[in-house]
């Protein structure tokens, strides 16, 4: 399994990765009446959050192992925010402060339709969270974290273009909320949720990820062996 | 072999138990309460908790589920910022109504696995502990559920004291666990009530996913999760693992 390699403090990664589901307004909205019907009720309150384990994370350049399982994989490009102060209960007017650099970070899952039960199976397979190539400062993004261009690319066709922006809890927020109840750590990344529309892509495939300011993260996908 | 993880004096030591307590790298020997206890794996990796996995627990709360036993595991995963020590502390929410304990069976991955059938995987694991990995119920959606929110509170997912490495345990599915609550029994239950054994959820898991050392699987509680309330003393007792203390408040 590659490593990552990532400069020093506050900039090192701490192998910490937290993803936040349905973020982006048109993805939530996208659902319709069947947030308020069976199993769900109701549309989520807090925020919807899932762990991607150290199993998951590998480098800029990295090939991933499209599963014999699943023909195709959802490609989700996410902002991530790399911690660089230990962030317990900040709130929201204070948790840029918080934020080390950003990251991109493309967060696969095999497509599922259901959000009631956390979909482990789905989101923590080996390599399903490449991440890099670099973690560049927040210095000089502040202002734009929550509009920053996103792009990815499928063998050099542009596919999704969307931005961090129409996000239920932009950055700041996120933060507030996710550490009212969980410490973020130096190193840790907490993921801005991705954009409704992700991408499929299957074996084969060069896929580019792109953040305005914050660097393309490449890798390829190949049939599992 | 039985260790644990103190902090005494400044420093951090590894430990063995001693009749007086317990006996650190250097000799000395402390009561149980002279030390921090720490969670007894030094860098834990990644954290697998299980729900409803022991079929008494699937009856107890049948009334809400649309679940049976004979469906894929229930699996979320969890952060370093749970995790607590024996003898330390969790905090109770305030507005929590109804904030419960659960005693489960921890495995600490020594081995990496992947594609690991039943049959073979009892050998990729270092050893056993306890674990208290508490629940708030009022904070329930169904939406990835059970939700971090819930789940992966600072501190509230207790683990100790000591690990036992797996020479110690032949049979991880013929344990006896229970938890007291100011001394008094309020949940019983016996690891062979496990719907997915641990050889079973290691199958699984590492078909998808490759366990590394110092990974930590959490196997789910059996019934009996009642309300805490601050101040309460939560003991978690599995047979020959250990006794786990955790007080709320």
């Amino acid at each position: 399994m590659q490593t990552l390699e990532f400069d020093f403090a506050p900039w090192r990664l701490s192998g910490q990765v937290v993803g936040v589901l349905l973020n982006h307004r048109p993805a939530l909205a996208a659902l319709g009446d069947a947030v308020n019907q069976p199993p769900h009720k109701a549309p989520p309150r807090a925020p919807v959050l899932y762990v991607k384990p150290r199993n998951t994370q590998v480098a800029d350049g990295a090939t991933v192992a499209v599963p014999a399982d699943a023909p195709a994989l959802e490609v989700g490009a996410a902002l991530g925010l790399v911690i660089g102060r230990s962030a317990t209960a900040v709130p929201e007017a204070q948790a840029l402060a918080h934020v080390a650099g950003l990251v991109v970070v493309a967060d696969l899952c095999v497509p599922h339709d259901s959000f009631y039960r956390p979909s482990v199976r789905q989101r923590a397979r080996d390599g399903f969270c490449p991440l890099g190539p670099r973690v560049v400062p927040l210095a000089g993004l502040e202002g734009r974290i929550d509009a920053l261009r996103v792009q990815v690319r499928v063998d050099g066709v542009p596919v999704h273009d969307t931005t961090t922006g129409d996000r239920i809890r932009p950055a700041a927020k996120l933060i507030a909320d996710v550490t009212e109840f969980m410490t973020l750590s130096p190193g840790d990344v907490l993921l801005l949720g991705v954009s409704h529309g992700a991408p499929r892509v299957g074996a084969g495939h060069v896929v580019a990820v792109d953040i305005e300011g914050v660097g393309t993260l490449q890798f390829r996908l190949e049939a599992e062996s | 072999m039985r260790t644990a993880r103190v902090a005494w004096a400044g420093a951090v030591h590894e430990a063995v138990p001693h009749p007086q307590g317990l006996q650190l790298g250097n000799g000395q020997v402390l009561a149980e309460d002279q030390v921090v206890w720490l969670p007894p794996v030094a860098q834990p990796g990644t954290i697998i908790a299980l729900g409803l996995n022991y079929a008494d627990h699937v009856k107890e709360l049948s009334r809400e589920l649309t679940r049976s036993t004979q469906d894929e595991p229930l699996v979320f995963l969890k952060g370093p910022n749970a995790l607590v020590g024996h003898r330390g502390r969790t905090r109770r929410p305030a507005d929590a109504t109804f904030m419960h304990y659960e005693c489960e069976l921890a495995v600490v991955i020594g081995r990496s696995a992947r594609r690991v059938k039943a049959a073979d995987a009892l050998a990729h694991v270092q050893g056993y502990t306890v674990c208290n990995d508490y629940a708030v119920r009022d904070y329930l959606e169904n939406w990835y559920r059970p939700n971090l929110r819930v789940k992966n509170r600072d501190g509230a997912t207790a683990l100790g004291p000591w690990l036992v490495s797996a020479d110690e345990v032949p049979d991880p599915q013929a344990l006896g666990l229970r938890t007291r609550v100011n001394g008094r029994v309020e949940q019983q239950g016996h690891t062979r009530d496990m719907i997915h054994s641990v050889a079973a959820l290691i199958e699984y898991l590492s078909g998808f996913m490759t366990l590394m050392p110092g990974d930590i699987i959490l196997t789910g509680t059996p019934e009996g999760t009642l309300n805490c309330a601050a101040g309460d003393a939560v003991e978690c007792e599995i047979d020959g693992i250990g006794t786990l203390l955790n007080t709320l408040y």
